[in-house]
């Protein structure tokens, strides 16, 4: 296994069985992901890019193609492929601490005592800014944390690979732009692996090293891959007028609305 | 699943079913208490005492008015004489009854204490009997669709049968009366458990299943931290419903299988022609099924809370 090939996807398609016949979602996917590197995909709705993320995480298997993590074949969902849902899907009745020791339990309670479990789960807690209100219920906190939680229960089970399904689509501008923030502050400390679905190209711009753009679907597939070079740490302020940031939003801009413009538009 | 079960949900009732259609959101976005009366900010106290007299009546105020139009009409359709009996008549007889609720004057003449004890009695062990086999069988018609379609017919089928058409079978089986009065109990309030448990835990959020997947969680913390409490509050609800029926049926085979109990009690005292009894076991029968319903209510909201 080498770390430029960190998680491997070989042409990779993906097909559904529904009433009216086969419906090609995915077609010939390749994608190699590097071991640290964040990667976005991008694309409009329906284009399959969660598709290819419920595929990362083996919650569905593909119908041809393989799919490789670390060297070994995809065999279904598991913890070193940590998913950060869309919707935070905490469990409304555990708190909030509960919800990230769930995972925790889980992955480290053949090798560490109680005492370092529930240890393990406040470090991590505290990390996402949530020491103070671990022991609340979602129910009785916002969604800003309630995607922490979320995020806090993906990262403590120290995955392999971090996968997010819009993290942050359900939250207000300031919230999202904070949780970003933190986001790549955590990254930085812990050289996760992400693949992130987005659609929101300033957000793709300002997280990824690479940003893969998807044609539309049915049988979506890649269309071109954007490396971005910008330096790290990076601070969106200062980058807001970074003529280099202006030239990595056009190009994903002109792919999204010149190349593959919105399919009722079309 | 199929669409047997939707049927069949709508037939156990809208109100039943449909009061959870949505549970676990309701816990995820509770709306926080509303303040006590002491935490308004009133400027005085004897503001504040008058907003909680207001808030008092306009509670108590209705269901009382309402109480007294029905005694009212009660009073003026029975004065003019009748075989009904009045208000005051059946209050008189009613003082006497429940001075003395529970005496023993052998086996066909008990106090009514112990008619209600032993009717609840029949109810608890019948439907307690029902839950336990009920419940899992939930669980399993709406884990596994196969189950699903192989026992759901005959559901169907034997859901509609009235509960006296079961108790023929259960004398037949047990050959006394008391195990076929809870046999029919049992056979009768099983249904609604069955149905919103298999309901309950087909609905239960793919969202949290996926997380089960991700967190490859055991079988066992699967059932305890995600099926269990998810299903919690459609499984109040068959348990509510079931126990209503219960309640409702008992009467019916304790009147024709006979001993101790309300039904046999109301079927005594027609042949003792003592009327007001009977009204008087009319509102037992209610206030019963009343505190049952309401208790159980009770018992929802607090795990709602809780959770």
């Amino acid at each position: 296994m080498s770390p430029e090939k960190f998680v491997q996807v070989e042409k990779v398609g993906m097909s559904f069985d529904t009433k009216k016949g086969k419906f090609v979602a995915l077609t010939d996917i390749h994608l190699n992901i590097r071991q640290g590197e964040f990667v976005s995909l991008i694309g409009h709705s329906g284009c399959g890019k969660s598709t290819l993320l419920n595929l990362i995480a083996g919650l569905t298997l593909p119908t041809s193609g393989v799919m490789l993590c670390a060297g070994r074949e995809i065999p279904g969902p598991g913890p070193e492929r940590a998913v950060v849902f869309q919707n935070h899907s905490l469990l409304p009745w555990l708190s909030c601490f509960e919800n990230v020791h769930l995972g925790v339990e889980r992955v480290f309670s053949k090798t560490e005592s109680k005492q370092q479990l529930k240890e393990r789960t406040t470090r991590v807690l505290e990390m996402v800014g949530l020491g103070h209100a671990m022991h609340k219920y979602p129910g009785e906190i916002s969604g800003g944390m309630k995607q922490r939680v979320g995020i806090a229960r993906a990262l403590a089970m120290e995955p392999k690979v971090l996968l997010m399904d819009e993290p942050f689509g359900a939250l207000d501008a300031l919230t999202r732009a904070r949780l970003q923030d933190e986001l790549m502050k955590i990254c930085d400390a812990t050289q996760a692996t992400v693949v992130m679905v987005t659609h929101d190209v300033d957000e793709a711009v300002l997280l990824s090293d690479r940003i893969v753009m998807m044609t539309n679907g049915p049988a979506a597939t890649i269309g071109e891959i954007l490396s971005i070079d910008l330096p790290r740490p990076r601070n969106r302020i200062a980058l807001a007028h970074d003529p280099r940031y202006m030239d990595c939003r056009s190009a994903v801009i002109e792919f999204l609305y010149a190349k593959q413009s919105h399919p009722i538009a079309a | 699943m199929t669409a047997i079960t939707v049927d069949a949900l709508e037939k156990v009732g809208a109100g039943g079913t449909a009061a959870p259609v949505t549970p676990i959101r309701k816990v995820g976005l509770s709306v926080p208490p509303p303040p006590a009366p002491s935490q308004l900010a009133g400027p005085s106290s004897m503001e504040q005492d008058a907003a909680v007299m207001r808030a008092f009546l306009a509670a108590v105020l209705p269901p009382l008015i309402g109480m007294a139009l029905l005694i009212g009409i009660w009073h003026l359709a029975t004065v003019n004489g009748g075989s009904i009996p009045t208000p005051g008549k059946t209050w008189d007889a009613a003082a006497i009854l429940f001075a003395d609720p529970f005496y023993s004057n052998g086996p066909n003449d008990q106090g009514i204490g112990w008619n209600i004890l032993a009717s609840l009695e029949r109810v608890g062990i019948g439907f307690g009997i029902a839950a336990l086999v009920g419940i899992p069988v939930g669980f399993i018609l709406g884990r596994f669709a196969t189950m699903a379609s192989m026992i759901n017919p005959i559901i169907s089928l034997l859901r509609p049968v009235s509960p006296l058409a079961w108790l023929p079978i259960g004398l037949l089986v047990f050959q006394r009366a008391d195990p076929a009065a809870i046999w029919t109990i049992f056979i009768c309030s099983i249904w609604p458990m069955i149905m919103n448990t298999a309901q309950g835990v087909m609905r239960v959020p793919q969202d949290y299943l996926n997380v089960a997947r991700v967190l490859n969680l055991s079988e066992w913390k699967i059932l305890t931290k995600i099926l269990l409490p998810s299903v919690l509050p459609y499984m109040l609800t068959g348990i509510r419903l079931s126990i209503g029926t219960a309640w409702l049926v008992i009467v019916a085979a304790e009147m024709l299988t006979g001993g101790v109990g309300i039904g046999f009690w109301v079927w005594d005292e027609w042949n003792n022609l003592k009327v007001e009894h009977i009204i008087i076991a009319i509102f037992v029968i209610g206030i019963v099924g009343l505190i049952l319903e309401q208790a159980l209510v009770f018992l929802a909201k607090r795990l709602h809370t809780e959770s």
